[in-house]
């Protein structure tokens, strides 16, 4: 019996190497967990049985001829519907796209492929990835397998509850203000926002290019490095990847956080829900007595977070979105959902004859202004710790009629993407049976020491091992 | 072609300037228009409402004074990234024409957007 919602990405790994499972049981393992509980939690948009098998098989032949196996062979993961799959389906949540049928593979797709990961469906997500809670996806909500009265949160939302109730052992992510750690932080998951330019967004259907940052949602900090050593970069083909040698992000994993120097940003910590706070405070005194040392820090800039991410991110979508046409793919414009089409008539007001300067360029030059505190905070200390979310898990429903409210449930997330710097959210503990997150912040390029801090507060607590009560 | 503005809504900074209260409005016909969206009586009048509430929340920018602040080009600091200008594999014709609803002799088909002569 495998038993799905346990296993790790290294777990499994091991047992197929050690050949005491096969590729093909473990993949029927997550297909059948996908057939018992998609229905509950709306998490796959598709999923891809033959395809998934007929790759399990292959693994296995080179497994049994005793060849030797890459680290990601035999493992299945749910890929977020915006990534393009070769003549797999990719809707990106939307009707517009409901019958698409790419011709490439992203580029984070095509390398885990080769490494023999195993796509075993494509996840929801608010539609072109808009929104925090997944409800603005056009194929219905994803549920909370924690408490499926609940939101996921978005837009990874079918990747975060795929992961958490055991239907994938990975899921990839996209995180232009908050969308893989949201979710992580609400399904008790690692999400990883790495640097912008870390991971190729080529393939990646856009929503706001200068932001879009390409992750994964994972069980456990192990299992995140060892896929961002697959994803992560340079590719010919998305020239804003950084030529920055990419590192081995589970070498030296162990390390710990001894003398590690951790700010907290006192801006992030007003307004949250007091067992929140509690939780990451607590989260903090663990990395203490680890050995890290605490400092309060000010990001004086923080309050305007919202507002410049709400002007550019909106002004960007306007311009990529443009492209839907319904005459190379897809279907007409009408087909667009009220979010996207909110988003589409802001963006264009902001970008258009005689407001540029007033919106755009202006949310350009406070960005640069966001970037320069954390710039100056970096120079005091090595990480940033604060909550990923000011509130708990919200409830299905609760916000979805104010956008304005849905938009403010990114405030502690979206300075970061504005400032492009990579942040990893950590499961710190639980409220009433829910789970809280929070993010480990460092400068650009600093994956490897946000996983070093994040693997040393886990090894402590191992809120991973808690999983959702399912049926 | 010269836009035409309406006048609710000027930028912000000039209403603040003569004093009123900031609320801030899309002239929802015209911007529909540029970005190519056919939207329904119902939708211009949520939109109209829902965007000038978000507009009034952007307009907190305003309360910074950025006039002697760069805006940000590339966030890594990369700049003119050049490639060599040489062809590589790409799509066949088949594969570009695949998801068309409408093609033509290995061509897509729109619809005439010229009137005829």
């Amino acid at each position: 019996m495998i038993y799905t919602s346990k296993l790790t990405i290294k777990e499994a790994s091991k047992l197929l190497a050690q050949k005491k499972i096969k590729a093909k049981e473990l993949t029927q393992a997550f297909l059948d967990r996908v057939k018992k509980l998609n229905k509950k939690l709306n998490a796959f948009i598709t999923v891809c049985e033959d395809e998934a098998l007929t790759q399990a098989e292959k693994i296995d032949n080179i497994i049994t001829s005793n060849q030797k196996i890459n680290n990601l062979a035999g493992i299945p993961f749910g890929a977020k519907d915006l990534f393009s799959t070769r003549d797999i389906k990719t809707t990106a949540g939307s009707k517009v796209l409901e019958d698409y049928l790419p011709v490439y593979d992203a580029t984070s797709i095509s390398k885990l492929k080769e490494r023999g990961a195993i796509i075993i469906g494509k996840t929801n997500l608010d539609a072109w990835g808009h929104g925090s809670s997944g409800e603005n996806s056009d194929f219905g909500a994803t549920k909370n397998p924690h408490d499926k009265t609940r939101v996921p949160g978005g837009s990874s939302s079918g990747s975060a509850a795929a992961v958490a109730a055991g239907m994938a052992l990975f899921a990839t992510g996209t995180d232009t203000g908050g969308s893989i750690r949201l979710p992580s932080a609400f399904c008790n998951l690692v999400g990883l926002k790495p640097t912008y330019g870390r991971v190729s967004r080529y393939g990646v259907i856009a929503m706001a290019s200068s932001l879009d940052s390409i992750g994964h949602l994972t069980k456990t900090v192990y299992d995140s490095a060892l896929i961002l050593n697959t994803t992560a970069g340079f590719d010919p083909f998305d020239q804003t990847t950084s030529k920055v040698k990419a590192d081995d992000y589970t070498k030296e994993i162990e390390k710990g956080v001894k003398n590690l120097k951790i700010g907290l940003p006192k801006e992030y910590y007003k307004d949250l829900e007091p067992e929140i706070k509690d939780l990451t405070l607590n989260a903090i005194k663990t990395l203490e007595k680890l050995g890290a040392k605490v400092i309060e820090i000010t990001l004086p800039h923080t309050e305007y977070g919202v507002a410049a991410y709400y002007i550019i991110q909106p002004s960007e979508v306007s311009s990529n979105l443009a492209r839907y046409d319904g005459i190379r793919f897809g279907n007409s414009r009408d087909s667009f959902g009220a979010e996207a089409k909110r988003r589409i008539i802001l963006g264009t007001y902001t970008l258009s004859s005689g407001y540029y300067d007033a919106y755009y360029l202006k949310a350009m030059k406070v960005r640069r202004l966001i970037k320069e505190d954390f710039d100056k905070a970096f120079k005091n200390v090595d990480v940033l710790i604060c909550p990923t979310s000011p509130s708990l898990p919200f409830k299905l429903g609760e916000k979805i009629s104010d956008p304005l409210q849905m938009y403010l449930s990114d405030i502690l997330t979206v300075t970061q993407n504005l400032a492009g710097v990579p942040s990893l959210n950590v499961p710190c503990g639980f409220v009433n049976n829910l789970p809280a997150g929070m993010q480990i912040v460092g400068p650009h390029f600093s994956e490897k020491l946000l996983y070093q801090a994040g693997y040393a507060y886990e090894q402590e607590t191992k809120w991973y091992e808690r999983k959702p009560k399912l049926k | 072609m010269k836009k035409k503005i309406h006048p609710s809504s000027f930028p912000p900074e000039a209403r603040l300037a003569k004093g009123g209260i900031p609320h801030p409005s899309i002239d929802i016909n015209h911007v529909a228009k540029l970005a190519n969206l056919s939207l329904s009586p119902a939708e211009k009048q949520i939109f109209a409402k829902q965007l000038s509430d978000i507009l009034a929340y952007v307009n907190k920018l305003n309360e910074l004074n950025t006039q002697n602040v760069e805006p940000i080009g590339q966030i890594t600091g990369l700049e003119n990234v050049t490639r060599e200008d040489k062809t590589t594999p790409s799509q066949t014709q088949e594969e570009a024409l695949k998801n068309a609803k409408r093609t033509y002799k290995g061509f897509f088909e729109v619809d005439a957007v010229i009137e005829p002569q």
